[in-house]
This record gives structure tokens, C-alpha cells and sequence, in this order.
């Protein structure tokens, strides 16, 4: 399919691709065995200048939008998610600060965000509020020209590793979304320490860990936005990120398609290579049809945002519940035409299939993405009565 | 510390394909790259600039399509690029594009140091580099897997040999040919890439040299192409098995006689 990219848009895309093919594919098993952080690769990213895709050139960017961000998340998630979320995290946790941020605080954050030298991460779960964020129990108490934060986080990608964080926390719990509020916080903040580092099943090089605030006296001046202002921070943020977990999504199930379709030409059974089969051959045929689809999808919905469309919330929902479904079917698809090698470690798919299922849970699950897609049709179906 | 690159535009596989009547190489439906070993010598450019200051000069001669690959260097931070383009310099072998190659050098004249790959991925040759030198009359060291030590008019370099590595010193301005152990190449930037894009680069032809025509193309080449193959690869070797000292030495000797080696 022919996106019609333009010329810098391809000269991100193929420079994403250079570094996922001969850095990144090499050595995502090694990774995953080792759940180590890729701090080299994450130098390579960022001498490559890829940190800087998404960010306006005024605060050191390359003036591209979430359109170019999803070009590289795609292409690093064809070699390894986890070194494609651990990339993606960053925006997420430097989104809010441009969206929302004071001149002064984009001029402080989103150059070294955009040069790669900080990374960042955003930080909204806890323990009782996933799906249901507003129930969070973090708070933040005003005494004089600081708050105080107290509370902790839990799985938040980048922590431990990132500089810069884009807390939520609550001025008063009682009021729900309304107490919800946005707080920069710099690691190395006193009182602000890092919990146990998560075993998870997939994206395993990623860092997923609790932050926990103990009396943590963070200036006024680094709120975002202002009090009760915390949960529009989060959703305005989810609805521009959320394209780049779509665009994991479909780098995965593109990097599981591709090594599916050339195992089947590869594998002979019954004197046949099994591509032959047309089992086999209509197994590939759908996976690549839907890989296709969500694909466009996902470029699509990313380039009406950075068009400029005041309310894409639905659409961001859309590719991103799509592809990491289509994700899950095709990594699934192509552990099984792998067959039992597919099973095993030696090869590449079965951690394909391990790191596609986060992207159906992350950043809100598709349970909670399908309610924002089918809340919005119910809505757009009563104003025309 | 000026530094010039001498690079080979090649094409992308390391499975080239021979024209039987020609003998040449076939380029046609091939994706064209930097010679691999060239990046290596790019990169440690790069690297004394870094760390001595100065500037780094990509020279290469080839058909105007050549400028991609040098493009490709300027993205990687070089500072000027240089292009030997003129339907007089076709068909050269390595003694007429080291000529060709050497008045460019001496025309831009003021290197510390001339940085070549250790060989071209297509031709094979290692030729290029050291006669590079000879027409400069300028020392030169191949084989450099370290620089370990670079100050005004002194090298010293460690030189990978089979068995191990010798260390030679140098008064410059020397050239140096690297191998791959030396540095690990860098990725370009986009912003690089961006400025590579809309970089000058300078075009020179036979007349801007001021060449000796007949030493340029295929005038200036008296190689003559009878037949390319590739060796044979070396048998193994054979490791004499016996209880004793004196067993593996009588059948050694019997092997010797057998093949009248002695």
C-alpha cells in the first residue's frame, strides 16, 4: 500500500527501519531473556534523533506530529515492542508538558525530551484505579509554594529510568476527576523513590515499576494546566498517544507476518513447503489483509490529529482497539504456522504473541476503549433526533 | 587535524555478479551503498574531528549517481564531499584511480591524514589505499585496527596482522587503511540526513584536475581483466593421530613420501 508518505516522512521511516534491522532485531531476544533496560539502544535512538519526531521545532524537534512518532514506533515494534514502548513511553510522559505546559515549562523539559538526553514517563495507574482512574489515592496537599505528593504509583513504563514524570495525583479524593491534578516531578526529587521493578510476559526489556511518593514537596510551579485539571491532562494526552500503541500494534503483527510468511515458504512437510498448503496460504492472506487495515487506520486517524480536528477521541479509540486485536490474532496466527518451533524460544514469534497481548490492555483496555467508541456513536445518534 | 576519506560507491550484495565478455562487474537492478569497509574509515574520521578538532573530506570518483554516497557520508557529519566525475576516468583500475584520487588530495591540498576501508567489497583489490600513498609519496600503514595515539606530524597505529598486531609510528601527513575491528560505525541523524540533503558538493572533472590524460581511465590502466574466479577454498588440514611420538612421526614421514613431498 502506497500511504504516500512525504520525503522526510520516509527518511524517518527508513532511518526507524535501519536501526530496528541491524541494532534492534539482533539482539530483542537477549533482551527479553535478560528483561534488562536497552540503555545503548536508547542512546542509538536518540543520537539518530528520533526522540525529536513528534516535537514542534521551537522546542528543539524535528515539527513532525504523532503521525511521524507512530512511523518509528512501528518499524522498532517489526524487531522488538519492548524497545519500541520504552521509546513510545517517552512521548507519552512529554505529551502532557507540550499540550499543556507554561512557555517556561516547555522551554525547561521539551528540549532534552526531544534530544533523548531525559527521558520521560507519564504516571496515572495505581493499585485501585486502572480502568477507573479517577479513583486514584495519590494526593497532593498545597503548602505554600509547594505540594505535597503522597501515594503510590504502580506500573508505570520507563520508571526507575526516566528523568521527567507526569504525575496525576488529587487535590481532594472526594471530588473525583474534578480533584485530579497534572504535577511534573523530577527524579531525584526527595521523597520521591522507586518500588519493585515488574516480571512481566512481554515486553520484557521494558521498565515497568511503582513510584512512591513519601512527603514529596514538588514547586506550584511545576503543575500542568492548573487544580482539577488532572484527568483532561490524561484523556487530551490518551487521545494523542494512544495511535502510538495502535502503531506497536501493527509493527508487531507486521514483524509476525513477515517471518510467518517466509518460515512457510522455508518449511517443508509432506514434500511440500507448507505455503503451498492452502491452509497455510489463506492464514497468511488474512493476517496481512488485517495488518493492512489497521494500519490505515491508525495513519489515518494519526494525520487527521495532526491536521489539526478538534475531537478525535473516537478514532484514536478505534486504531487502537483494532490493531491490537488484529495484533493478537495475527502473532497467534503465526506462532501456529511456526507449529511447534513456533512454541519455542529459538525463534522469534512466540515473544511476538507475548508482547502483542499488552497492547490490548495498555492505555486503557479495549474494554474501556470500545465504551469511548460506542459512547461517542450513541451521542453522535441522539444529536440527530 | 584535516582529515580526507577516500570511499567507493558499491553495489549491495556481497554476491557480485561477473559479465562473462567483459569481464566487469554488473551493476544493473543493484541498490548501490558506501563500501562497507569505508564506513569504518568515515567513523574514525569523524571521531578525530570529534577529539582534535578540524575537518573531515569525503572524496570519491564514480559516475554522477556517486554523489548519493557521498550524501550518505555527509549525513553521518562529514564537511565537505568531493565528487571525480568525467567520462575520461571510466574504466580505471586501481593504478589510474589512485592517481586520479591523489591529484584531487594534492589539489585540496593541507591533510594531516588520508583514511581508506581496507579494501572495496566488489573489487577486492587493497590496492587503492597504498598506491593512494606512492602517488602522495607519503607513508602509509594498512590493516589499522587502532589508532593509539594522533598529535601535529606523529601516528602511532596498531596494524592487525594473522598472528597478532604490530604497532607503527608514523610521521604524518600518512595514510592509513582500517579494518572493522577498528570503531563501530554510527547511524545517521535525521537532522543529518536533512542538511545532507541540501549540501553542496563539489564536482570536479579531468580539466579541474589538470590530469595527464593518459594516465587516467582506461588509458591509465594497464590491468587487463583474463579471468575472475573465486579460489578455491583451502583444504583442512590434517592432524596425524598415534600413541607414541615416534607412531605420528613414522606416519608423517610415510604421508611425505607418498605425496613426494620428499
Amino acid at each position: 500500500m502506497n500511504y504516500f508518505l512525504t520525503e522526510e516522512q520516509e527518511m524517518i521511516r527508513d532511518l526507524a527501519k535501519k536501526i530496528a534491522v541491524e541494532k534492534v532485531a539482533p539482539r530483542a531476544a537477549e533482551f527479553d531473556e535478560a528483561e534488562e533496560f536497552p540503555w545503548d539502544l536508547m542512546k542509538v535512538l536518540a543520537e539518530a534523533g528520533l526522540f525529536a519526531v513528534w516535537v514542534p521545532e521551537e522546542y528543539g524537534g524535528l515539527g513532525g506530529g504523532v503521525f511521524e512518532q507512530c512511523l518509528v514506533v512501528e518499524e522498532l515494534s517489526r524487531a522488538c515492542g519492548a524497545v519500541a514502548v520504552s521509546y513510545a513511553a517517552s512521548a507519552l510522559g512529554g505529551f502532557p508538558i507540550l499540550l499543556f505546559g507554561t512557555e517556561e515549562q516547555k522551554q525547561k523539559y521539551m528540549p532534552d525530551i526531544a534530544s533523548g538526553a531525559r527521558l520521560a514517563a507519564f504516571a496515572l495507574t495505581e493499585p485501585g484505579a486502572g480502568s477507573d482512574a479517577s479513583n486514584i489515592r495519590t494526593t497532593a496537599r498545597r503548602d505554600g509554594d509547594y505540594y505535597i505528593l503522597n501515594g503510590t504509583k504502580q506500573w508505570i513504563t520507563n520508571g526507575g529510568e526516566a528523568e521527567v514524570y507526569t504525575v496525576i495525583a488529587t487535590v481532594d479524593p472526594s471530588r473525583g476527576p474534578r480533584g485530579m491534578t497534572a504535577f511534573i516531578v523530577e527524579k531525584g526529587t526527595p521523597g520521591f523513590e522507586f518500588g519493585k521493578k515488574e516480571k512481566k510476559m512481554g515486553i520484557r526489556a521494558s521498565a515497568t515499576r511503582e513510584l512512591i511518593f513519601q512527603d514529596c514537596r514538588v514547586p506550584a510551579e511545576n503543575i500542568l494546566d492548573r487544580e482539577g485539571k488532572g484527568f483532561i491532562v490524561a484523556m487530551r494526552t490518551f487521545d494523542r498517544t494512544r495511535p502510538g500503541v495502535a502503531a506497536q500494534a501493527v509493527g508487531i503483527a507486521q514483524g509476525a507476518l513477515d517471518r510467518a510468511a517466509k518460515y512457510a515458504t522455508e518449511r517443508v512437510q509432506f514434500g511440500k513447503r507448507i505455503a503451498e498448503f492452502q491452509a497455510i496460504e489463506h492464514m497468511l492472506a488474512d493476517m496481512a489483509t488485517q495488518v493492512e487495515a489497521a494500519r490505515a487506520l491508525v495513519y489515518s486517524t494519526a494525520r487527521m490529529i495532526d491536521a489539526g480536528e478538534r475531537d478525535f477521541a473516537k478514532e484514536a479509540s478505534m486504531a487502537k482497539v483494532f490493531a491490537s486485536d488484529v495484533a493478537m490474532r495475527v502473532t497467534t496466527d503465526a506462532v501456529q504456522i511456526f507449529g511447534g518451533y513456533g512454541y519455542m524460544r529459538d525463534y522469534p514469534v512466540e515473544k511476538m504473541m507475548r508482547d502483542a497481548k499488552i497492547t490490548q490492555i495498555y492505555e486503557g483496555t479495549n474494554q474501556i476503549q470500545r465504551s469511548i467508541i460506542g459512547g461517542a456513536v450513541i451521542k453522535e445518534a441522539m444529536r440527530r433526533k | 587535524m584535516n582529515v580526507a576519506v577516500l570511499i567507493k560507491q558499491v553495489p549491495e550484495t556481497t554476491d557480485v555478479k561477473i559479465n562473462r565478455e567483459t569481464n566487469t562487474l554488473m551493476r544493473e537492478g543493484v541498490a548501490s551503498i558506501i563500501n562497507p569497509f569505508d564506513m569504518y574509515a568515515i567513523e574514525e574520521a569523524l571521531r578525530i574531528r570529534e577529539q582534535h578538532g578540524g575537518k573531515v573530506t569525503i572524496i570519491t570518483m564514480g559516475p554522477p549517481q556517486a554523489e548519493e554516497a557521498l550524501r550518505q557520508a555527509l549525513a553521518l557529519g562529514a564537511d565537505e564531499a568531493v565528487l571525480l566525475s568525467d567520462r575520461a576516468f571510466a574504466g580505471a583500475d586501481t593504478l589510474a584511480t589512485s592517481y586520479t584520487l591523489a591529484k584531487a588530495i594534492e589539489k585540496l591540498g593541507g591533510f594531516d591524514l588520508v583514511i581508506c576501508g581496507k579494501q572495496a567489497m566488489d573489487g577486492d583489490t587493497a590496492q587503492v589505499g597504498p598506491e593512494v600513498a606512492e602517488n602522495l609519496d607519503i607513508p602509509h600503514v594498512t590493516y589499522v585496527r587502532k589508532i593509539e595515539e594522533l598529535s601535529p606530524g606523529y601516528v602511532r597505529v596498531q596494524r592487525m596482522t594473522e598472528e597478532g598486531y604490530e604497532v607503527i609510528e608514523s610521521p604524518l601527513p600518512a595514510l592509513i587503511t582500517v579494518v572493522k575491528e577498528i570503531n563501530e560505525p554510527r547511524m545517521p541523524s535525521i537532522k543529518g540526513m536533512l542538511k545532507a540533503k541540501k549540501a553542496a558538493i563539489t564536482m570536479w572533472t579531468a580539466a579541474d584536475l589538470a590530469v595527464d590524460e593518459d594516465q587516467v581511465g582506461l588509458a591509465g590502466s594497464p590491468t587487463r581483466v583474463i579471468r575472475i574466479f573465486t579460489p578455491e577454498q583451502r583444504g583442512k588440514g590434517e592432524i596425524i593421530q598415534g600413541e607414541t611420538v615416534q607412531e605420528k612421526v613414522r606416519t608423517l614421514v610415510a604421508k611425505l613420501k607418498e605425496t613426494h613431498l620428499v
